[in-house]
């Protein structure tokens, strides 16, 4: 197996605040992991700084074997904007950036996949619909279907259960399951620790500091967890800079 | 007789029809960028840059005279200077984007009404301010049309950027790293688009072509495409029957025009299907599904 991201002591933050504080992980490719922590831990940070969108504050994050265009993430649902008059079928259609770009058409097969994708999600008949009469468990439907368009072999998902009901859950489930089947890397942010549980064969625990990380059942123990807790309250507004060397 | 009021002004009058055409290029490219503007929660932007680019053309006037290319290049770089400006420090201090955008565009207006008091009459404060589309010469009018031109294509160009970046600014920013660039384009667009108007409306005026029509169309529509059509159709028929208003009547022609574009809005927000008034007022009995 190999590493499909490496972390190397990777320190990412706010305003030179730590949110993630000295991380050093191997994921491998074609493993499911669940991030978990508390609030605060610095796990939507993380997905974001492996996605791209923020610059660490020192160390590295190295996808050998992928290219950018690999990657696909899907953000907490609430930093997008519902009130935009856009249609399901064509959000599901930006999942088609790497084949059309920002000036690129869109082919009939393209269609065609974006069409196969939001029957795959069950939102038959919505490919019309304004986003803004979506409810929240047709919306994450309908971002996992963006995902499924991506095709991409690394998958970051951030909080994609949150607020949703039982069986969109259960879906949403079948598919994280099909990605894992079909050899893809997912990382998935979750604090619902009997999902993780029951789902993904293997947690990374953060609290800014790594905790610990490897199979589920031996990560997510009682002592952990509280060490998690405790790490979390240590916020210091007056903090030094920190002194282990980068 | 309907002939007479109607179409004669602009057959028998050539200033009427160079004034048909400046706004109706304007009207054409300017509710696009306003309708933008309006999604992305920005309204007050556009009023923010028109003020701001007046220290930019009073300079260009005291150097220069009723130059169009002085009064043109000063209102660009004030303009871009105030957008960079508070976009930086925006990004980089505690304030957000509203209270940097505020601050830069008070001092550069402050700035600039001293300037022109200090060494212009007051006609000529008035010709920056409101314009002046009846008297549109052959190098402005070109100027106007190249700009509209211009605008649409890199609107064009932008517009599928702008979208994902509106609507879910983290997703681009995992694809590409086009959302600062499409950010900036887009102001410099605004910018540009506003100098442009300020000879044919003037400053505070040229901001009202572009924002009226975008949010009346809003108000018409849920289709973006279909909206970006309503508001275009609602920036000409503004601007040609503010022309014939003011024909008529003898009354100033820019505020007229935006006059007009300000009862299509007040219409839309009664009637507008897509979200006026009209809904609270008159409910229509829901659907079964």
């Amino acid at each position: 197996m190999s590493a499909a991201i490496s972390l190397r002591d990777l320190t990412l933050g706010y305003d030179r605040h730590p949110a993630v504080h000295h991380l050093d992980a191997e994921i491998e490719s074609g493993t499911l992991v669940a991030i978990c922590g508390p609030n605060g831990a610095g796990k939507s940070t993380l997905l974001k700084a492996i996605a791209g969108a923020i610059v660490p504050l020192s160390g590295s994050i190295v996808l050998p074997r992928a290219k950018p265009r690999e990657i696909a993430y899907l953000p907490q649902s609430a930093e997008i904007d519902r009130t935009f008059p856009i249609d399901v079928f064509d959000v599901v259609a930006m999942g088609l950036f790497h084949t059309c770009g920002l000036f690129g058409g869109v082919s009939r097969s393209d269609r065609a996949r974006v069409a196969a994708a939001i029957h795959a999600v069950g939102l038959d008949g919505f490919e019309r619909r304004p986003i803004s009469t979506l409810s929240g468990g047709q919306l994450q439907r309908m971002l996992f279907s963006r995902l499924l368009v991506q095709d991409a072999s690394i998958l970051l998902l951030d909080e994609p259960f949150t607020a949703i009901d039982s069986k969109t859950t259960a879906d949403l489930l079948d598919l994280v399951a099909r990605w894992h089947a079909e050899h893809r890397t997912v990382l998935v942010v979750s604090h619902d620790l009997d999902l993780v549980r029951a789902h993904f064969p293997q947690t990374i625990l953060l609290a800014r500091e790594p905790i610990a990380r490897g199979k589920t059942e031996a990560v997510l123990t009682a002592e952990n967890l509280a060490a998690a807790r405790k790490m979390i309250e240590a916020f210091d507004r007056h903090a030094h800079a920190c002194a282990r060397p980068a | 007789m309907l002939y007479d009021l109607f179409v004669a002004p602009f057959v028998e009058f050539e200033f009427m029809r160079r004034a048909l055409v400046g706004s109706c290029a304007l009207a054409l490219s300017g509710p696009p960028l306003g309708l933008f503007l309006v999604l992305r929660r920005m309204s007050l932007t556009g009023d923010a840059v028109a003020h701001a680019i007046l220290p930019g053309a009073a300079i260009g006037y005291l150097l220069s005279g009723l130059s169009l290319w002085a009064m043109t290049i000063g209102g660009l770089v004030a303009g871009l200077l105030v957008a960079i400006g508070s976009g930086v420090a925006a990004r980089a201090t505690i304030l957000r984007e509203d209270a940097t955008l505020a601050a830069f565009y008070l001092v550069s207006l402050a700035l600039g009404v001293t300037l022109v008091s200090s060494r212009g009459s007051n006609i000529d404060l008035l010709h920056v301010l409101f314009g002046s589309v009846l008297a549109l010469d052959d190098a402005t009018l070109v100027f106007l049309v190249g700009v509209a031109s211009v605008t649409l294509a890199a609107f064009a160009l932008l517009y599928r950027a702008l979208v994902i970046e509106t609507v879910d600014p983290s997703f681009l920013a995992s694809v590409s790293r086009a959302g600062g660039l499409t950010q900036s384009l887009f102001l410099a667009l605004v910018v540009l688009h506003l100098v442009a108007g300020f000879h044919a409306l003037g400053t505070l005026l040229a901001v009202g072509m572009m924002m009226l029509p975008a949010a009346s169309a809003r108000l018409v529509s849920t289709n973006m495409t279909a909206m970006i059509g309503i508001a275009a159709a609602l920036g000409l028929l503004a601007s040609y029957a503010g022309l014939v208003l003011s024909f008529q009547s003898a009354l100033p022609s820019g505020p007229l025009i935006i006059l007009v574009a300000g009862l299509l809005y007040l219409l839309a927000l009664v009637f507008g299907p897509a979200g006026g008034l009209v809904r609270l007022l008159k409910p229509r009995h829901h659907l079964e599904a």
